[in-house]
Protein backbone atom coordinates (compact mmCIF):
# COMPACT_ATOMS: atom_id res chain seq x y z
CA UNK A 1 0.00 0.00 0.00
CA UNK A 2 1.22 3.48 -0.91
CA UNK A 3 2.69 5.59 1.94
CA UNK A 4 -0.34 8.69 3.33
CA UNK A 5 1.39 11.26 4.47
CA UNK A 6 -1.04 12.40 6.75
CA UNK A 7 -0.93 9.02 8.59
CA UNK A 8 2.85 9.14 8.65
CA UNK A 9 3.08 12.65 10.07
CA UNK A 10 0.59 11.52 12.63
CA UNK A 11 2.56 8.49 13.56
CA UNK A 12 5.99 10.50 13.74
CA UNK A 13 4.48 13.49 16.13
CA UNK A 14 2.48 10.46 18.13
CA UNK A 15 5.67 8.49 18.47
CA UNK A 16 7.71 12.24 19.88
CA UNK A 17 4.55 12.30 22.51
CA UNK A 18 5.12 8.85 23.60
CA UNK A 19 8.78 9.53 23.92
CA UNK A 20 8.15 12.57 26.04
CA UNK A 21 5.75 10.50 28.52
CA UNK A 22 9.39 8.72 29.96
CA UNK A 23 10.51 11.72 31.50
CA UNK A 24 7.17 12.47 32.49
CA UNK A 25 7.28 9.22 34.55
CA UNK A 26 10.98 10.60 35.88
CA UNK A 27 8.89 13.72 37.90
CA UNK A 28 5.69 11.70 38.58
CA UNK A 29 7.87 8.81 40.54
CA UNK A 30 11.02 11.65 41.38
CA UNK A 31 8.46 13.57 43.19
CA UNK A 32 6.89 11.32 45.33
CA UNK A 33 9.88 9.90 47.24
CA UNK A 34 12.52 11.22 49.83
CA UNK A 35 14.63 14.13 48.80
CA UNK A 36 17.94 11.91 49.20
CA UNK A 37 16.43 9.83 46.34
CA UNK A 38 15.00 11.76 43.59
CA UNK A 39 17.87 11.87 41.42
CA UNK A 40 17.81 8.10 41.29
CA UNK A 41 14.60 7.75 40.73
CA UNK A 42 14.60 9.74 37.54
CA UNK A 43 17.95 7.95 36.54
CA UNK A 44 15.95 5.09 36.28
CA UNK A 45 13.65 6.39 33.92
CA UNK A 46 16.37 8.03 31.63
CA UNK A 47 18.80 4.68 31.56
CA UNK A 48 16.04 3.00 30.53
CA UNK A 49 15.30 5.13 27.51
CA UNK A 50 19.20 4.93 26.46
CA UNK A 51 18.97 1.18 27.05
CA UNK A 52 15.96 0.15 25.58
CA UNK A 53 15.99 2.39 23.28
CA UNK A 54 18.93 0.36 21.64
CA UNK A 55 17.80 -2.82 22.59
CA UNK A 56 14.68 -2.48 20.63
CA UNK A 57 16.25 -1.08 17.17
CA UNK A 58 18.64 -4.36 18.21
CA UNK A 59 16.66 -7.34 19.09
CA UNK A 60 13.46 -6.15 20.33
CA UNK A 61 11.07 -5.09 17.97
CA UNK A 62 12.54 -8.58 15.99
CA UNK A 63 11.33 -10.35 18.86
CA UNK A 64 7.90 -8.80 19.09
CA UNK A 65 7.04 -8.47 15.54
CA UNK A 66 9.46 -10.41 13.34
CA UNK A 67 7.69 -13.58 11.59
CA UNK A 68 5.08 -15.24 13.76
CA UNK A 69 6.37 -18.72 15.71
CA UNK A 70 3.59 -20.76 16.82
CA UNK A 71 2.03 -17.14 18.26
CA UNK A 72 4.39 -16.94 20.99
CA UNK A 73 7.21 -15.32 19.92
CA UNK A 74 8.32 -13.06 16.66
CA UNK A 75 11.85 -14.81 14.80
CA UNK A 76 15.15 -12.75 14.08
CA UNK A 77 14.35 -11.78 10.71
CA UNK A 78 14.35 -8.11 11.82
CA UNK A 79 17.25 -8.36 13.78
CA UNK A 80 18.80 -4.93 14.10
CA UNK A 81 16.35 -3.16 11.32
CA UNK A 82 16.87 -5.58 8.67
CA UNK A 83 14.08 -5.58 6.22
CA UNK A 84 12.72 -2.48 8.10
CA UNK A 85 12.77 0.35 5.72
CA UNK A 86 11.15 3.89 4.37
CA UNK A 87 8.37 1.49 2.77
CA UNK A 88 5.32 0.30 4.50
CA UNK A 89 5.34 -3.25 5.95
CA UNK A 90 2.99 -5.64 4.80
CA UNK A 91 0.88 -6.08 7.43
CA UNK A 92 1.29 -3.88 10.19
CA UNK A 93 0.35 -0.08 9.72
CA UNK A 94 0.11 -0.01 6.06
CA UNK A 95 0.42 3.85 4.94
CA UNK A 96 3.28 4.39 6.86
CA UNK A 97 7.20 3.98 6.51
CA UNK A 98 7.97 0.39 8.61
CA UNK A 99 10.36 2.86 10.25
CA UNK A 100 7.62 5.01 11.71
CA UNK A 101 5.51 1.90 13.04
CA UNK A 102 8.82 0.71 14.52
CA UNK A 103 10.01 3.47 16.54
CA UNK A 104 6.13 3.95 17.47
CA UNK A 105 7.14 1.17 19.09
CA UNK A 106 10.10 1.44 20.73
CA UNK A 107 8.10 4.59 22.69
CA UNK A 108 5.67 1.79 24.53
CA UNK A 109 8.49 -0.63 24.74
CA UNK A 110 10.22 2.25 26.99
CA UNK A 111 7.58 3.40 29.37
CA UNK A 112 6.49 0.00 30.11
CA UNK A 113 10.15 -0.74 31.35
CA UNK A 114 10.55 2.50 32.98
CA UNK A 115 7.09 2.16 34.61
CA UNK A 116 8.24 -0.95 36.49
CA UNK A 117 11.17 1.23 38.47
CA UNK A 118 8.04 3.03 40.88
CA UNK A 119 7.90 -0.74 42.70
CA UNK A 120 12.02 -0.85 43.66
CA UNK A 121 12.65 3.21 44.57
CA UNK A 122 14.81 4.05 47.30
CA UNK A 123 16.80 0.58 47.58
CA UNK A 124 17.40 -1.41 44.71
CA UNK A 125 20.84 -1.07 43.38
CA UNK A 126 20.97 0.47 39.89
CA UNK A 127 22.96 -2.17 38.33
CA UNK A 128 20.77 -4.60 39.31
CA UNK A 129 17.99 -2.60 38.08
CA UNK A 130 19.33 -2.16 34.33
CA UNK A 131 19.72 -6.17 34.19
CA UNK A 132 16.60 -6.43 35.50
CA UNK A 133 15.29 -4.45 32.63
CA UNK A 134 17.29 -6.14 29.83
CA UNK A 135 16.08 -9.11 30.78
CA UNK A 136 12.68 -8.24 31.12
CA UNK A 137 12.38 -6.55 27.98
CA UNK A 138 13.38 -9.88 26.54
CA UNK A 139 11.53 -12.54 28.53
CA UNK A 140 8.13 -10.50 29.37
CA UNK A 141 7.39 -7.39 27.22
CA UNK A 142 8.75 -8.70 23.66
CA UNK A 143 6.60 -12.01 24.03
CA UNK A 144 3.73 -10.68 25.38
CA UNK A 145 3.91 -7.84 22.53
CA UNK A 146 3.87 -10.34 20.17
CA UNK A 147 0.63 -12.56 21.92
CA UNK A 148 -1.40 -9.10 22.06
CA UNK A 149 -0.24 -7.25 18.35
CA UNK A 150 2.45 -9.40 16.59
CA UNK A 151 0.76 -10.44 13.38
CA UNK A 152 -0.23 -14.22 14.23
CA UNK A 153 -0.28 -13.86 18.04
CA UNK A 154 -2.09 -16.21 19.79
CA UNK A 155 -3.82 -13.22 21.67
CA UNK A 156 -4.29 -11.39 18.67
CA UNK A 157 -5.84 -14.54 17.04
CA UNK A 158 -8.62 -15.33 19.51
CA UNK A 159 -9.88 -12.06 19.49
CA UNK A 160 -8.79 -10.22 22.67
CA UNK A 161 -8.41 -6.49 22.40
CA UNK A 162 -6.07 -4.40 23.66
CA UNK A 163 -6.01 -1.04 21.86
CA UNK A 164 -3.48 1.06 22.93
CA UNK A 165 -1.68 -1.95 25.81
CA UNK A 166 -3.70 -1.93 28.84
CA UNK A 167 -2.33 -5.30 28.97
CA UNK A 168 0.91 -4.88 27.25
CA UNK A 169 1.83 -1.98 28.91
CA UNK A 170 -0.06 -1.52 32.21
CA UNK A 171 -0.79 -5.21 33.54
CA UNK A 172 2.25 -6.19 32.34
CA UNK A 173 4.02 -4.09 34.05
CA UNK A 174 1.76 -3.69 37.01
CA UNK A 175 1.93 -7.47 37.83
CA UNK A 176 5.77 -7.23 37.65
CA UNK A 177 6.05 -4.67 39.56
CA UNK A 178 4.40 -6.47 42.10
CA UNK A 179 6.37 -9.62 41.72
CA UNK A 180 9.80 -7.77 41.43
CA UNK A 181 9.20 -5.54 45.07
CA UNK A 182 8.39 -8.70 46.74
CA UNK A 183 11.93 -10.17 45.75
CA UNK A 184 12.85 -7.27 46.77
CA UNK A 185 11.65 -6.41 50.39
CA UNK A 186 10.49 -3.53 52.16
CA UNK A 187 12.52 0.05 52.50
CA UNK A 188 14.17 0.41 55.62
CA UNK A 189 11.43 1.94 57.88
CA UNK A 190 9.04 0.74 55.74
CA UNK A 191 5.98 0.19 57.90
CA UNK A 192 7.02 1.38 60.82
CA UNK A 193 5.72 4.72 61.56
CA UNK A 194 8.45 6.09 59.51
CA UNK A 195 7.74 9.25 57.34
CA UNK A 196 8.52 8.62 53.65
CA UNK A 197 7.96 12.46 52.52
CA UNK A 198 6.97 13.11 48.91
CA UNK A 199 10.20 15.27 48.07
CA UNK A 200 8.19 17.70 45.73
CA UNK A 201 4.52 17.56 44.61
CA UNK A 202 4.50 19.57 42.08
CA UNK A 203 7.50 17.85 40.20
CA UNK A 204 5.12 14.90 40.43
CA UNK A 205 1.89 17.09 38.85
CA UNK A 206 4.41 17.84 36.18
CA UNK A 207 5.03 14.90 35.35
CA UNK A 208 1.21 13.81 35.35
CA UNK A 209 0.94 16.56 33.38
CA UNK A 210 3.31 15.04 30.87
CA UNK A 211 1.71 11.88 30.77
CA UNK A 212 -1.58 13.10 29.97
CA UNK A 213 -0.17 15.33 27.24
CA UNK A 214 1.78 12.14 25.78
CA UNK A 215 -1.01 10.25 26.14
CA UNK A 216 -2.86 11.49 22.91
CA UNK A 217 -0.13 10.20 20.96
CA UNK A 218 -0.04 6.58 22.63
CA UNK A 219 -3.43 6.20 22.34
CA UNK A 220 -4.91 8.19 19.44
CA UNK A 221 -1.62 7.36 17.66
CA UNK A 222 -2.49 3.56 18.21
CA UNK A 223 -5.09 4.50 15.44
CA UNK A 224 -2.45 4.20 13.04
CA UNK A 225 -4.21 6.16 10.72
CA UNK A 226 -4.77 10.14 11.12
CA UNK A 227 -8.97 10.65 10.85
CA UNK A 228 -11.86 9.44 12.53
CA UNK A 229 -10.21 6.79 14.51
CA UNK A 230 -7.84 8.84 16.17
CA UNK A 231 -10.44 11.53 16.80
CA UNK A 232 -12.56 9.05 18.75
CA UNK A 233 -9.74 7.40 20.91
CA UNK A 234 -8.42 11.05 21.43
CA UNK A 235 -11.96 12.15 23.18
CA UNK A 236 -12.30 8.76 25.08
CA UNK A 237 -8.71 9.24 25.99
CA UNK A 238 -9.16 12.64 27.45
CA UNK A 239 -12.74 12.51 28.91
CA UNK A 240 -11.66 8.92 31.14
CA UNK A 241 -8.65 11.43 32.34
CA UNK A 242 -11.14 13.67 33.39
CA UNK A 243 -13.90 11.35 34.97
CA UNK A 244 -11.20 9.53 36.91
CA UNK A 245 -8.75 12.89 38.20
CA UNK A 246 -12.52 14.12 38.78
CA UNK A 247 -13.63 11.30 41.05
CA UNK A 248 -9.82 11.00 42.95
CA UNK A 249 -10.11 14.25 44.19
CA UNK A 250 -13.48 13.89 45.60
CA UNK A 251 -12.56 10.48 47.26
CA UNK A 252 -9.51 12.35 48.96
CA UNK A 253 -11.80 14.86 49.82
CA UNK A 254 -14.18 12.61 51.97
CA UNK A 255 -11.83 11.06 53.62
CA UNK A 256 -10.31 14.52 54.47
CA UNK A 257 -8.88 17.42 51.73
CA UNK A 258 -9.31 16.95 48.51
CA UNK A 259 -5.13 16.42 47.21
CA UNK A 260 -3.29 17.75 44.47
CA UNK A 261 -1.11 14.21 44.61
CA UNK A 262 -4.73 12.47 44.56
CA UNK A 263 -5.91 14.03 41.60
CA UNK A 264 -3.03 14.05 39.77
CA UNK A 265 -2.82 10.27 40.48
CA UNK A 266 -6.29 9.85 39.68
CA UNK A 267 -5.86 11.12 36.02
CA UNK A 268 -3.12 8.69 35.58
CA UNK A 269 -5.52 5.70 36.48
CA UNK A 270 -7.77 7.38 34.11
CA UNK A 271 -5.45 7.26 31.23
CA UNK A 272 -4.03 3.62 32.14
CA UNK A 273 -7.85 2.44 31.79
CA UNK A 274 -9.13 3.87 29.12
CA UNK A 275 -5.84 2.56 27.31
CA UNK A 276 -6.94 -0.82 25.98
CA UNK A 277 -10.62 0.66 25.15
CA UNK A 278 -9.26 4.18 23.80
CA UNK A 279 -10.36 2.87 20.15
CA UNK A 280 -13.19 0.78 20.61
CA UNK A 281 -15.48 2.22 22.93
CA UNK A 282 -17.76 5.21 21.58
CA UNK A 283 -16.09 8.68 23.15
CA UNK A 284 -18.55 8.91 26.41
CA UNK A 285 -17.63 5.11 27.66
CA UNK A 286 -14.54 7.04 28.82
CA UNK A 287 -17.08 8.28 31.56
CA UNK A 288 -18.21 5.25 33.51
CA UNK A 289 -14.57 3.74 32.49
CA UNK A 290 -12.89 6.83 34.40
CA UNK A 291 -15.34 7.28 37.41
CA UNK A 292 -14.43 2.70 37.95
CA UNK A 293 -10.48 3.50 36.98
CA UNK A 294 -10.53 5.94 39.80
CA UNK A 295 -12.33 3.42 42.12
CA UNK A 296 -10.48 0.23 41.54
CA UNK A 297 -6.96 1.90 41.51
CA UNK A 298 -7.49 4.20 44.82
CA UNK A 299 -8.98 0.97 46.91
CA UNK A 300 -6.32 -1.33 45.33
CA UNK A 301 -4.03 1.37 47.05
CA UNK A 302 -5.88 0.75 50.19
CA UNK A 303 -5.64 -2.90 50.14
CA UNK A 304 -2.19 -3.34 49.47
CA UNK A 305 -1.18 -0.92 52.06
CA UNK A 306 -3.27 -2.60 54.33
CA UNK A 307 -1.33 -6.42 53.32
CA UNK A 308 2.38 -4.16 54.30
CA UNK A 309 3.58 -4.68 50.93
CA UNK A 310 6.52 -2.10 50.08
CA UNK A 311 5.05 -1.97 46.06
CA UNK A 312 6.11 1.52 47.01
CA UNK A 313 4.84 4.03 44.35
CA UNK A 314 1.73 1.67 43.70
CA UNK A 315 2.31 0.24 40.10
CA UNK A 316 0.31 -2.71 40.73
CA UNK A 317 -3.00 -0.61 41.86
CA UNK A 318 -2.72 2.07 39.03
CA UNK A 319 -1.20 0.24 36.18
CA UNK A 320 -1.62 -3.70 36.68
CA UNK A 321 -5.43 -2.77 38.56
CA UNK A 322 -6.01 0.22 36.40
CA UNK A 323 -5.03 -2.16 33.49
CA UNK A 324 -7.35 -5.08 34.34
CA UNK A 325 -10.40 -2.97 34.81
CA UNK A 326 -9.85 -1.22 31.50
CA UNK A 327 -9.01 -4.67 30.00
CA UNK A 328 -12.90 -5.77 31.45
CA UNK A 329 -14.56 -2.36 30.60
CA UNK A 330 -13.38 -3.25 26.93
CA UNK A 331 -15.44 -6.15 26.78
CA UNK A 332 -18.34 -4.07 28.45
CA UNK A 333 -18.28 -1.01 26.56
CA UNK A 334 -17.16 -2.12 22.59
CA UNK A 335 -18.67 -1.45 19.80
CA UNK A 336 -18.28 -2.68 15.92
CA UNK A 337 -20.13 0.82 14.90
CA UNK A 338 -17.02 2.53 16.71
CA UNK A 339 -14.22 0.28 14.98
CA UNK A 340 -14.90 -2.28 12.75
CA UNK A 341 -11.56 -3.93 13.37
CA UNK A 342 -13.17 -4.67 17.04
CA UNK A 343 -15.83 -6.19 18.17
CA UNK A 344 -19.19 -5.81 20.35
CA UNK A 345 -18.68 -6.06 23.76
CA UNK A 346 -21.56 -7.36 26.52
CA UNK A 347 -23.61 -3.72 26.69
CA UNK A 348 -23.72 -4.43 22.76
CA UNK A 349 -24.79 -8.05 22.91
CA UNK A 350 -21.95 -9.87 22.85
CA UNK A 351 -20.85 -11.57 26.39
CA UNK A 352 -18.31 -13.65 23.88
CA UNK A 353 -15.75 -10.80 23.89
CA UNK A 354 -15.57 -10.63 28.16
CA UNK A 355 -14.50 -13.88 28.21
CA UNK A 356 -12.19 -13.04 25.74
CA UNK A 357 -11.23 -10.46 27.69
CA UNK A 358 -10.61 -12.35 30.72
CA UNK A 359 -8.73 -14.92 29.21
CA UNK A 360 -5.90 -12.50 27.98
CA UNK A 361 -5.88 -10.81 31.47
CA UNK A 362 -5.49 -13.80 33.90
CA UNK A 363 -2.50 -15.49 31.13
CA UNK A 364 -0.85 -12.13 31.56
CA UNK A 365 -0.71 -11.45 35.24
CA UNK A 366 0.33 -15.07 35.69
CA UNK A 367 3.23 -14.53 33.28
CA UNK A 368 4.27 -11.43 34.02
CA UNK A 369 4.40 -12.70 37.52
CA UNK A 370 5.77 -15.40 37.07
CA UNK A 371 8.55 -14.45 34.71
CA UNK A 372 9.43 -11.33 37.40
CA UNK A 373 9.74 -13.23 40.09
CA UNK A 374 12.32 -15.76 38.29
CA UNK A 375 14.00 -13.34 36.89
CA UNK A 376 14.39 -10.77 40.12
CA UNK A 377 15.35 -14.18 42.04
CA UNK A 378 18.10 -15.57 40.07
CA UNK A 379 19.73 -11.64 39.71
CA UNK A 380 19.25 -11.26 43.50
CA UNK A 381 21.32 -14.84 44.18
CA UNK A 382 23.89 -14.05 41.46
CA UNK A 383 24.42 -10.52 42.04
CA UNK A 384 22.19 -9.05 44.97
CA UNK A 385 19.15 -6.87 44.52
CA UNK A 386 19.91 -4.21 47.02
CA UNK A 387 21.96 -1.43 47.99
CA UNK A 388 23.91 -2.04 51.36
CA UNK A 389 21.61 -0.25 54.33
CA UNK A 390 24.18 1.92 54.78
CA UNK A 391 23.82 3.30 50.83
CA UNK A 392 19.99 3.05 52.01
CA UNK A 393 20.29 5.37 54.73
CA UNK A 394 22.12 8.18 52.84
CA UNK A 395 20.65 7.92 49.98
CA UNK A 396 20.74 6.42 46.44
CA UNK A 397 21.73 9.88 44.91
CA UNK A 398 24.53 10.17 46.88
CA UNK A 399 25.76 6.19 46.93
CA UNK A 400 24.28 5.29 43.47
CA UNK A 401 24.98 8.43 41.53
CA UNK A 402 27.08 10.10 43.17
CA UNK A 403 25.52 13.40 42.68
CA UNK A 404 22.48 15.10 44.93
CA UNK A 405 19.35 16.59 43.53
CA UNK A 406 19.55 20.57 45.55
CA UNK A 407 22.51 22.43 46.05
CA UNK A 408 23.61 24.14 49.46
CA UNK A 409 23.57 27.24 49.93
CA UNK A 410 26.63 27.13 52.49
CA UNK A 411 28.89 24.29 50.74
CA UNK B 1 20.54 42.47 78.50
CA UNK B 2 18.34 39.35 77.75
CA UNK B 3 18.06 37.47 74.92
CA UNK B 4 14.96 36.30 73.60
CA UNK B 5 14.21 33.71 71.76
CA UNK B 6 10.89 32.35 70.84
CA UNK B 7 9.11 29.45 68.57
CA UNK B 8 5.92 30.77 66.59
CA UNK B 9 3.50 29.55 63.94
CA UNK B 10 4.91 30.68 60.90
CA UNK B 11 1.56 32.24 60.15
CA UNK B 12 1.84 34.62 63.25
CA UNK B 13 5.22 36.14 62.25
CA UNK B 14 3.68 39.05 60.14
CA UNK B 15 1.42 40.29 63.53
CA UNK B 16 4.34 39.64 65.97
CA UNK B 17 6.42 41.14 64.07
CA UNK B 18 4.48 44.90 63.51
CA UNK B 19 3.21 44.60 67.40
CA UNK B 20 7.13 44.75 68.47
CA UNK B 21 8.03 47.30 65.86
CA UNK B 22 5.14 49.53 66.93
CA UNK B 23 6.80 49.72 70.59
CA UNK B 24 9.97 50.38 69.58
CA UNK B 25 11.46 46.71 68.81
CA UNK B 26 13.30 46.55 65.97
CA UNK B 27 16.13 44.23 65.74
CA UNK B 28 15.35 40.39 65.16
CA UNK B 29 16.39 37.38 63.36
CA UNK B 30 14.11 34.84 62.03
CA UNK B 31 14.81 31.29 60.77
CA UNK B 32 12.57 28.18 59.92
CA UNK B 33 12.83 25.63 62.10
CA UNK B 34 11.07 22.18 62.71
CA UNK B 35 9.96 20.91 65.43
CA UNK B 36 7.22 19.40 68.08
CA UNK B 37 5.95 19.47 71.65
CA UNK B 38 3.21 17.09 73.01
CA UNK B 39 1.22 16.89 69.71
CA UNK B 40 4.20 15.08 68.59
CA UNK B 41 4.04 16.57 64.67
CA UNK B 42 0.70 16.37 62.09
CA UNK B 43 -0.93 13.37 59.79
CA UNK B 44 -0.42 14.96 56.40
CA UNK B 45 -2.65 13.47 53.53
CA UNK B 46 -0.86 10.34 51.08
CA UNK B 47 -2.15 9.48 47.59
CA UNK B 48 -4.67 7.29 49.61
CA UNK B 49 -4.86 7.79 53.67
CA UNK B 50 -2.19 9.97 55.51
CA UNK B 51 1.61 9.56 56.87
CA UNK B 52 3.10 10.87 59.83
CA UNK B 53 4.99 14.02 60.08
CA UNK B 54 7.25 13.85 62.90
CA UNK B 55 8.64 17.66 62.55
CA UNK B 56 6.37 20.74 62.18
CA UNK B 57 7.78 23.82 60.37
CA UNK B 58 7.41 26.46 62.99
CA UNK B 59 9.83 29.76 62.80
CA UNK B 60 12.57 30.85 65.76
CA UNK B 61 12.40 34.82 66.33
CA UNK B 62 15.46 35.81 67.94
CA UNK B 63 16.11 39.21 69.52
CA UNK B 64 18.53 40.63 72.17
CA UNK B 65 17.03 43.55 74.58
CA UNK B 66 17.63 45.43 77.47
CA UNK B 67 16.64 44.13 80.17
CA UNK B 68 13.99 47.04 81.06
CA UNK B 69 12.71 46.12 77.51
CA UNK B 70 11.90 42.32 78.45
CA UNK B 71 8.13 42.11 79.84
CA UNK B 72 6.50 44.55 77.40
CA UNK B 73 8.40 42.96 74.52
CA UNK B 74 7.39 39.14 75.92
CA UNK B 75 3.70 40.82 76.43
CA UNK B 76 3.53 41.69 72.92
CA UNK B 77 5.03 37.84 71.05
CA UNK B 78 2.70 36.11 73.48
CA UNK B 79 -0.62 38.51 73.23
CA UNK B 80 -0.19 38.17 69.08
CA UNK B 81 1.50 34.87 68.51
CA UNK B 82 -1.69 32.79 70.42
CA UNK B 83 -4.48 31.62 68.50
CA UNK B 84 -5.24 29.28 71.99
CA UNK B 85 -4.63 25.85 69.95
CA UNK B 86 -2.04 23.42 70.65
CA UNK B 87 1.10 24.09 68.89
CA UNK B 88 1.51 28.32 69.74
CA UNK B 89 4.74 27.75 70.67
CA UNK B 90 7.01 28.61 73.78
CA UNK B 91 9.71 31.43 75.04
CA UNK B 92 12.88 31.37 76.09
CA UNK B 93 15.12 34.28 78.11
CA UNK B 94 18.13 34.04 78.99
CA UNK B 95 21.27 36.33 80.19
CA UNK B 96 23.14 37.80 77.24
CA UNK B 97 26.99 38.46 79.04
CA UNK B 98 28.07 41.19 76.27
CA UNK B 99 27.06 42.54 72.54
CA UNK B 100 28.89 44.19 70.04
CA UNK B 101 27.98 46.19 66.81
CA UNK B 102 30.52 45.07 64.25
CA UNK B 103 30.33 47.96 61.88
CA UNK B 104 31.08 50.74 65.31
CA UNK B 105 32.61 48.32 68.26
CA UNK B 106 30.18 49.65 70.19
CA UNK B 107 29.00 47.38 73.63
CA UNK B 108 26.57 46.67 75.83
CA UNK B 109 23.17 48.52 75.83
CA UNK B 110 24.47 51.04 73.32
CA UNK B 111 24.67 48.00 70.86
CA UNK B 112 21.42 46.73 71.17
Amino acid sequence: MAINSGDTAWILISSALVMLMTPGVALFYGGMVRRKNILSTMMMSFAILGMVGLLWVLYGYSLSFGADNGGVIGGLDFLGLRGVGQEPSAVYATTVPHLAYMIFQAMFAIITVALITGAVVERIKFSALLIFSALWLTFVYAPVAHWVWGSGGWLSRLGALDFAGGTVVHICAGMSALALSLVLGPRKGFGNGSAMEPNNIPIVALGAGLLWFGWFGFNAGSALTAGGLASSAFVATNTSAAAAAFTWMFLSWLYRRPTLLGTATGAVAGLVAITPAAGFVPPLAGIPIGIGAAVVCYYCMILRTKWRVDESLDVWAVHGMGGTWGALATGLFASAAVNSAGADGLFFGNALLLGKQLIGIVTVWAFAFGVSWVIAKVIDMLFGLRVSPAEETVGLDISQHGERAYGSLLR
Amino acid sequence: MKKIEAIIREEKLDAVRKALEKNGHFGMTISEVSGRGRQKGIPLQWRVGEYQVDFLPKLKLEMVIADKDVPDAVRLITENARSGEIGDGKIFIMPVEEIIRVRTGETGDNAV
